[in-house]
Formats: structure tokens, C-alpha cells, sequence
């Protein structure tokens, strides 16, 4: 993501959307869409880190550790500065960093209860190096905002490449642990008691955060990220009634917002990343509203009753 | 295990940590199918005791044995409630989802095909709550969350149950139905149960045996043997006088909770009290 091959697509993007208006023939728009390979390569990017977001994300919601994601995405804002200072690709910054600032937070907060303070603390030193990285770095102004709030039309075929890497890396883990990570997200308590180490399930669960962290960075940025790990698994954590229903259904949520975040953005000249946010928030509120709806049905039906 | 043969053998036990003690010296046998209430006041390692037990910490001295065995971490002849139940007020996920977890929750991989559900349901029957098995866990009420936590402790057929505190926010009626089931579960499966509690008069009619923690010692029997005068006395090493009512209630006089920094291993269990506390909330 090189300043200047971003801003030849914003260019590239802004002179076609002029020419290409959208049709209610949606296959032929997507057809015509994906004729130009930053459309593929976003498409591509956004499926894999909405399936991803949507499956840890599921996980971020029952362990009660959203102030985690959130801090690790931060550390990550520092890790990819660090990066492009450097003069690598700020993935790898981002790895390093959420990876490390993982490992950091679960180590000095056993229990998820009480690890608030020290996330917080570890959170502010790693937001004050990335301050020093960005004002280090003399180009800063467009590696700064696509850091923050995502960049995905601007993913190149190799940064398409390291997600899907990640993604399968990450999922195979995930795949492997389902259950006791599951049982110690429910109940610390019991799973430590049925011989579980809590401390190695906390490190683990941090660095699958980390790794989904570092691929949806590049999509909704460091700043935008809750609206792809948290909204639509807090959608499915309320919708659901079995853990695999609400890893479904939270990806299913991401998706669709991704998608249609996308598709969107090709015609209107605003940001990929706040399509998505208010995609997946328009739906939060949807069914917390319908909730509230179906309760005071309840309540109403209970009174006449009486 | 034959009736009787104990199951957990104690022998000169001391907890705590390498330089401060917070009980020593215990010495008590549990035989299989006894119910036995751990009482004392807090911060006097009650619980200290039962992570000994789980395995989760090192005696500093003494031996401990359990079924035979020295304890180990996840051992699968103990079940276990745990004193807070942390449940999301959000979460959807459904009773029998989370109960099936004590049984494969350990297990690698994904099991997606709904392994163990057959004796999630059998457990939750067991214990009256198959009513609840389709309710989602953040909508449970104490009392029914207590039902479900001890369901899913007795879903791997343990023969030693540890409750910690189940007693605890319970108004009395649903306190005489806890009791009640955990009766029916000791004496009908057979199973050697050790529960915390504070207030030992709704245990009185089941109990077998009494572990008494205080003031950095254990003492144990049976209730009519640690409940009076002379052994709390002895034990505390200050007055203390158990008085009994006409319906066999009683009522220990001379302990302040709160405030047990005398005797002789008062400064012991000072240090005692700050770590239980930490370890809690680690």
C-alpha cells in the first residue's frame, strides 16, 4: 500500500464511477465491478477477514474481552507506523505488535475479570510509540488515515495472498480448540477446574485476536474495527441459541456488510469503512429494537392475562 | 468403592504458601457416600482446601489423597460448582449447550455433531431443570443457574462433588430446595459431596461430617461431635458457646466473623486471609 499506487486508485476509482452508474441488474454491476482487479482484490480481502472477524469475533463476544480487540487494534495502529517507518509492509508491523501486545496483556492479567487496567496501560504506551513512529515518519498523512480507517480498495494481490494465509492459519487454530476454548469462555472457573490451563487458553485466544486484528485492519482500519469483530457477533450472541449458530450468523452478518459496503462504494464516492460500520449498527439496533418490541408484547400479554 | 472406604485421606496437611501458612496440621478421612459441610469464617481457606483438592495448588506440607491418588489437575472423579457464576446477562447460548460442555468441553476439535447431548439432557432431568434445558443461560435465575451449574458438574458421573458457596444468595426457600437435591443426588448416585456453606443450620438434617477451618486449624467429625462448646472452643482457642434450640438449630456465640486475629496462629491466618483473597480475584 505505497502512497502513490493509493492515490492512482483513488484516481482510477473516482474517473469510473462516473462512467459506470449503477443499474438494478446486479449481476451485470457486479460483473462490471469486478472487471478491475482493486475490485477483485477488495472482494477477495473483504470475504476472508469477514469470515474471520465473524468467527473470533464470536469468541470476543462470550469471553466479555471487546476492550481487548479494541486495545489490540490500537497496538496494531503503532506496530503498522512502526512498519512503514521501517519500510515494510505495515501487516507485518501489525502482526509483531498485537501479537506481542497479546502476550503482554494475558500475561499480566491472569484472569479476563481484572485485565482492564493492565490492557489499558499497555493500550496508552502503544498508542504514544505509534504517535512517535507517525511523527518520525515525513509522508505520514495517507499511510496514517489508511491505517486508521482501512484502506481496502488499495489491497494488492500479495496483501490478498498474506490474509488468506493468516485466515486459514487462524481458523484451522480455532478448529482445533473449538471446545475447550469454548468451555473456558463460558466458565473460567469450571474449565480451570476440569484441568484446563486458563493461562495458555488467555495467550492463545490473544494471539487469534491479534491475527484477526492484523487482517481486518486493512479493511475497516484500526479505528472502525468493532463494526466487523464485535457488532455482528453481538448480533449473533443475541440471536442465537447454540455457539455454532452464533459463529454463523455472525459471519453471515460480516459478510453481507463487507459485501455491501463494497458494492456501494463503487457508485458513491464515500468511504468503503463507513458503509460498513452503519450496515452492521443499522442492524445491532434492528434487533435490539425488535427485542424491546417482542418483550413489551410479552409483558402486555402476561397483564391481560392477570 | 465400597461404602465407607474413605475417598479422601488427609494427613498432617498444611496450605498456603511457601512462608505463610493459612491452615496446618489437618488430619481427617471422608468415607465414599458421606455428605460433609466445610464451614468457617472467611478468608480461613476453605476454598484453599478445595483447590488442593482440584489439583489448581500445592499443599506446602502433608500428605493428600483422593480416591487413592494424589490430586491432579482435571481430575475426572471430581465435579465441581464454583462459587461466582459469571454468566452474560446477553448470552443467548441455551442451558443444554453449556452443560454438554462438562462433558467434552475438554476434548480437542470441534464436535458439531451434538455429542453429548443425550446425557446433557439425562443430567438436567436428574437434577429437575430439564425444564430449562432450552432457556438461554442469561435469562436463569439464581436458584436455576444453580441447578444448571450442578448439572453440569454431575455430567461426567463424578464420584466426589465440590460446591463452593452454593448456599449463597438463596432466599431460605430455595436454600431447603437445594439442600434437598444435593441430599437426593449424594444418596441416590452414591456420590461423596463436600459443600462450603456459612450457615450450617439448612444442613444440619443431611450432613455426615463436619471440616471445621479456623483460626489457621481444621478439626473435623460429625456435626454433634465439632458443634459444641468445648471443640469450637478448643479450636478458636477463645470462648465459644454453641447453643442449641428445641428444633436442633444452633447458634455459635462467641466469634466475630470479621475480626479473628487472635490465638495463637492469629498472625498466621491474617496472611492467610489477604492471599485467599488475591488468589479469588487473580
Amino acid at each position: 500500500m505505497a502512497i502513490t499506487s493509493t492515490m492512482v486508485i483513488r484516481t482510477i476509482t473516482s474517473t469510473n464511477m462516473n462512467s459506470l452508474a449503477f443499474s438494478w441488474n446486479i449481476i451485470n454491476d457486479l460483473h462490471l465491478m469486478l472487471q478491475y482487479s482493486f475490485m477483485r482484490n477488495a472482494f477477495e480481502a473483504g470475504t476472508i477477514v469477514a469470515v474471520v472477524a465473524g468467527v473470533v469475533g464470536y469468541f470476543i463476544v462470550i469471553r466479555k474481552s471487546a476492550f481487548a480487540a479494541h486495545a489490540l487494534s490500537h497496538i496494531g495502529f503503532a506496530g503498522a507506523a512502526g512498519a512503514v517507518l521501517a519500510g515494510l509492509t505495515p501487516i507485518v508491523g501489525l502482526l509483531a505488535f498485537t501479537m506481542g501486545g497479546g502476550i503482554a496483556m494475558s500475561t499480566l492479567g491472569r484472569r479476563a475479570v481484572n485485565r482492564d487496567v493492565q490492557i489499558g496501560i499497555v493500550l496508552a504506551f502503544m498508542l504514544g510509540l505509534g504517535v512517535l513512529f507517525i511523527s518520525l515518519y515525513t509522508g505520514y498523512a495517507t499511510e496514517a488515515y489508511s491505517i486508521l480507517f482501512g484502506e481496502i480498495l488499495g489491497i494488492s494481490s500479495r496483501d490478498v495472498l498474506v490474509t488468506l494465509i493468516a485466515a486459514f492459519v487462524l481458523l484451522g487454530a480455532i478448529a482445533v480448540i473449538y471446545r475447550p476454548l469454548l468451555f473456558s469462555s463460558l466458565s473460567e472457573d469450571i474449565a480451570e477446574a476440569r484441568g484446563i490451563s486458563i493461562f495458555w487458553f488467555g495467550i492463545i485466544f490473544m494471539l487469534l485476536v491479534a491475527i484477526a486484528t492484523s487482517v481486518a485492519v486493512q479493511v475497516v482500519g484500526v479505528l472502525l474495527i468493532f463494526a466487523l469483530m464485535v457488532t455482528p457477533a453481538a448480533i449473533a450472541q443475541r440471536i442465537s441459541r447454540r455457539p455454532a449458530h452464533g459463529i454463523l450468523i455472525s459471519v453471515l452478518v460480516a459478510l453481507f456488510a463487507t459485501w455491501i459496503g463494497l458494492f456501494t462504494s463503487f457508485y458513491l464516492p464515500y468511504p468503503v469503512s463507513f458503509f460498513i460500520t452503519t450496515i452492521t449498527f443499522a442492524g445491532y439496533s434492528a434487533v435490539r429494537l425488535i427485542e424491546s418490541i417482542s418483550l413489551k408484547n410479552k409483558a402486555r400479554l402476561m397483564s391481560e392475562d392477570i | 468403592m465400597e461404602d465407607g472406604a474413605s475417598v479422601i485421606k488427609a494427613d498432617k496437611l498444611s496450605a498456603g504458601y511457601a512462608d505463610k501458612t493459612v491452615w496446618r496440621d489437618a488430619e481427617f478421612t471422608i468415607g465414599s457416600g458421606e455428605f460433609v459441610a466445610v464451614l468457617g469464617p472467611n478468608g480461613s481457606g476453605k476454598t484453599t482446601l478445595f483447590r488442593i483438592l482440584l489439583g489448581l495448588s500445592k499443599p506446602v506440607s502433608g500428605d493428600i489423597k483422593i480416591l487413592g491418588q494424589l490430586p491432579a489437575r482435571g481430575n475426572k472423579h471430581i465435579g465441581y460448582v464454583p462459587q461466582r457464576h459469571s454468566v452474560d446477562s446477553e448470552t443467548g447460548i441455551e442451558v443444554i449447550e453449556f452443560v454438554r460442555l462438562g462433558l467434552v468441553g475438554t476434548r480437542l476439535g470441534t464436535g458439531m455433531a451434538g455429542y453429548g447431548l443425550k446425557e446433557a439432557a439425562e443430567v438436567l432431568h436428574s437434577v429437575g431443570a430439564e425444564a430449562l434445558a432450552h432457556k438461554p443461560l442469561g435469562v436463569l435465575s439464581g436458584g436455576e443457574l444453580q441447578r444448571v451449574f450442578l448439572a453440569e458438574a454431575l455430567i461426567g458421573e463424578p464420584e466426589i462433588l465440590l460446591l463452593d458457596e452454593p448456599l449463597a444468595n438463596l432466599d431460605i426457600r430455595r436454600e431447603t430446595e437445594f439442600v434437598r437435591l444435593i441430599n437426593n443426588v449424594v444418596r441416590s448416585r452414591k456420590i461423596t459431596a463436600l459443600l462450603i456453606a456459612h450457615n450450617i443450620n439448612p444442613l444440619l438434617p443431611v450432613l455426615d461430617r463436619i471440616i471445621y477451618v479456623a483460626n489457621g486449624r481444621v478439626a473435623t467429625g460429625a456435626p454433634r461431635e465439632v458443634l459444641t462448646s468445648e471443640s469450637l472452643t478448643s479450636l478458636y482457642d477463645t470462648p465459644v458457646e454453641v447453643l442449641k434450640d428445641s428444633r436442633g438449630r444452633v447458634a455459635i456465640i462467641g466469634i466475630d466473623e470479621s475480626e479473628h486475629h487472635h490465638g495463637r496462629y492469629g498472625h498466621h491466618e491474617h496472611h492467610g486471609h489477604t492471599h485467599h483473597h488475591e488468589h479469588e480475584h487473580e
